[in-house]
């Protein structure tokens, strides 16, 4: 049907787009390496000294260290949360189910912001402190959500019957669960666990309003933009979370075959 | 085949045998909401014996057998396997074995594992698992397949290893949901022989289910006729097809001529009809009545004949190609009389009319 300009036309439409995406970030690429901290083109030379600047970096160092905590604590509670309660939803019928379905999911759709004000309130309302663990929960809620997205869609496209078929030949609930619930939803745990952690690991908003006086990686980040000072150190963190991001964004959509980079939350 | 029990009452069947029956059922109902499932079977199945389950899409064949393995508890109703009351046993406990409509193979094992799950969960020994897992495979030649996987396997290889991995546990019972479905005629026929063979030689009871009335008449030792739920009448193939006790079943099983005379409803198979020109005259103590060709249908081995009798009805009448039948298709619109024995007539039974919306009398399926 389409003829041959109509293609090249389509081509380079494309080329354009992916240009425009990747080109600020490979920029931010550049810079980290640029020898000199004001950030103009063509960049002055190439050197590492940021990257040891960085590295010696107490704020920096803490930082990391607390995003990576929070980020493993997020996810851990995700998985064990999430995956149960797409067990439940899929397992059980009762009235109003797909609401509660609906329920889980909101969160997500939720603006950051309006997740973050809400919790603030609620942590100063309940009288708790500021802490990794505010962090955590914070994270939690949309953690929550992409985790159980991924184990209801795999468990929906999985047929019901072989279940039943397993049941049919002797096996008992465990034993099924052991040999073709858990064998045919792996997958879709370890993706729901990647995207996890990479939502947690670069969120800014709902962090900004449950973090006590400590920063995470982001928040840091956000930080020394504002102050514009640091900026090249700000580069060299920023490459470092886009390599620790993506790398799991990557492999889960490889997981949850092909599909999984769209099934990532529109609301990041 | 058909020296089964000759009496249509189900209990009779099994009554005083030496072994329990392999399956019976008591009254067994099972609706989904408002929607009839199962609606009150009794039903009893000897050892050893080829069950067949026949009626049409949403009759209640598929509910029934998931009654059966557990898949399903019976709103009410007892069901009892091997003379022992399962009624609330879970399916993982039952001695009985599914071949699903679906197929339901394990995407993530090979053919070989999905074989042998049954026998790995039991904890049968590796080396006799493998054994057992070899004949079965040779069993449903799929020999130098059971390193594949389900996805890379055609439909009709699929169903083969549902069967094979159903089989290789040498259930008491095997039910089977219309295994054969995704075949090609050749495959099915010999799968056919071979579900008979495998039936003989192993000793499983089979509950079979098709809506194929031809599959169900040739291998089965008994026929159920299910319509809305119910069973419209139980009998080895012979008694079905000769003496239909409904309109339903009449209906259903081949091609079936209905008439009413002084307000009696009978069956006349079409194979039994003759076909009377001018000159002819019948043979004694037939019972004649004349009307008009409308349409000659040449079927090969066959020549249909759908006739309008002057008192109304339309009846069809086949006959063998025993010689050629160019002159049976020049009969076309001409005034004929058909003739039939009385003896091959059957009387339905009245009482009982199904409130089974009853089946077309022009039933078009062929035989
Ligand atoms: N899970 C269910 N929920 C609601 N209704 C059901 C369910 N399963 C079956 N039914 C209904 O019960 C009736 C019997 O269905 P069943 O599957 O037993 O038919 P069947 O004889 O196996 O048909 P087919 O030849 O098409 O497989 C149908 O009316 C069907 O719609
Ligand atoms: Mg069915």
């Amino acid at each position: 049907m389409e003829g041959r300009w109509t293609k090249l036309a389509l081509r380079i439409w494309a080329a354009l787009i992916l240009l425009f995406l990747f080109i600020p970030i490979l920029l931010i690429f550049f810079y980290a390496f640029n020898t000199s901290n004001i950030e103009s083109w063509p960049i002055a030379g190439l050197t590492f000294k940021w990257f040891t600047a960085t590295w010696n970096d107490s704020d920096v160092r803490s930082a990391l260290v607390l995003s990576l905590q929070a980020g493993l604590a997020a996810t851990a509670l995700a998985l064990v949360l999430g995956s149960c309660a797409a067990f439940a939803i899929h397992r059980t019928t009762f009235f109003g189910r797909d609401a509660v379905s609906l329920l889980f999911i909101l969160p997500l759709a939720l603006p950051g912001i309006i997740t973050g004000i809400a919790l603030n309130a609620f942590f100063n309302f309940g009288g708790i402190t500021f802490s990794i663990w505010t962090i955590v929960v914070g994270h939690a809620t949309f953690c929550i959500v992409v985790v159980y997205n991924n184990v209801l869609a795999r468990l929906r496209r999985t047929q019901g019957s072989l279940v039943e078929a397993a049941a049919d030949l002797g096996a008992n609930g465990f034993q099924t669960f052991k040999d073709i619930t858990l064998p045919l939803i792996s997958t879709s745990v370890v993706a729901g666990a990647m995207l996890a952690f990479a939502l947690s690991f670069d969120e800014v908003i709902v962090t900004t309003f449950t973090a006590g006086a400590q920063s995470t990686l982001p928040i840091w980040i956000f930080g020394q933009i504002r102050h514009g000072i640091l900026l090249p150190e700000v580069n060299v963190v920023v490459s470092f979370v886009i390599l620790v991001t993506i790398i799991p964004v990557l492999v889960a959509a490889r997981l949850t075959g092909g599909g999984g980079a769209a099934r990532v939350p529109a609301a990041r | 085949m058909a020296v089964k029990s000759k009496e249509a009452k189900p209990e009779a069947a099994g009554g005083q045998s030496p072994h329990p029956a392999a399956l019976r059922l008591h009254g067994v109902r099972k609706n989904y909401g408002h929607v009839v499932g199962v609606d009150g079977v009794d039903l009893t199945v000897d050892e050893g014996e080829f069950f067949t389950l026949l009626g049409p899409s949403g009759s209640g064949k598929t509910t029934l057998l998931r009654l059966i393995a557990g898949f399903e508890r019976p709103d009410a109703g007892r069901i009892e396997l091997g003379g022992r009351d399962v009624t609330s046993m879970p399916p993982h406990l039952r001695e009985t074995n599914t071949v699903f409509q679906d197929y339901a193979l394990f995407p993530h094992m090979t053919v070989g594992e999905n074989i042998g799950y049954g026998l790995r969960v039991k904890g049968v020994p590796a080396a006799e698992r493998r054994e057992r897992v070899e004949r079965a495979v040779r069993m449903v030649r799929l020999v130098g397949l059971d390193k594949r996987r389900p996805n890379q396997l055609s439909g009709g290889q699929r169903q083969r290893v549902a069967l094979a991995r159903a089989v290789v546990n040498e259930p008491e019972v095997l039910l089977l949901d219309e295994p054969l479905g995704a075949l090609d005629l050749k495959l099915r026929q010999e799968m056919q022989l071979e579900l008979k063979r495998i039936q003989k030689q192993v000793g499983i009871t089979f509950i079979y289910v098709t809506h194929d009335q031809e599959e169900a008449l040739t291998m089965s030792d008994r026929v159920a006729v299910m319509a809305n739920g119910r069973i419209e009448q139980i009998g080895p193939p012979l008694e079905l097809y000769e003496r239909p006790a409904t309109e339903f079943v009449a209906g259903f099983i081949g091609i079936s001529n209905l008439l009413t005379r002084d307000g009696i409803k009978f069956v006349v198979r079409p194979e039994k009809l003759h076909i009377l020109l001018e000159e002819d005259s019948p043979e004694p103590g037939m019972t004649v009545e004349p009307g008009v060709v409308e349409q000659v249908i040449y079927v090969g081995q066959s020549t249909r004949f759908n006739v309008r009798l002057d008192q109304g009805e339309p009846l069809v009448a086949v006959r063998q190609n025993t010689e050629a039948a160019d002159e049976a298709l020049q009969i076309g619109g001409r005034r004929i009389r058909l003739a039939w024995a009385p003896e091959h007539t059957y009387v339905l039974d009245q009482q009982q009319e199904p409130d089974a919306k009853p089946a077309s009398v022009e039933n078009t399926k062929e035989k």
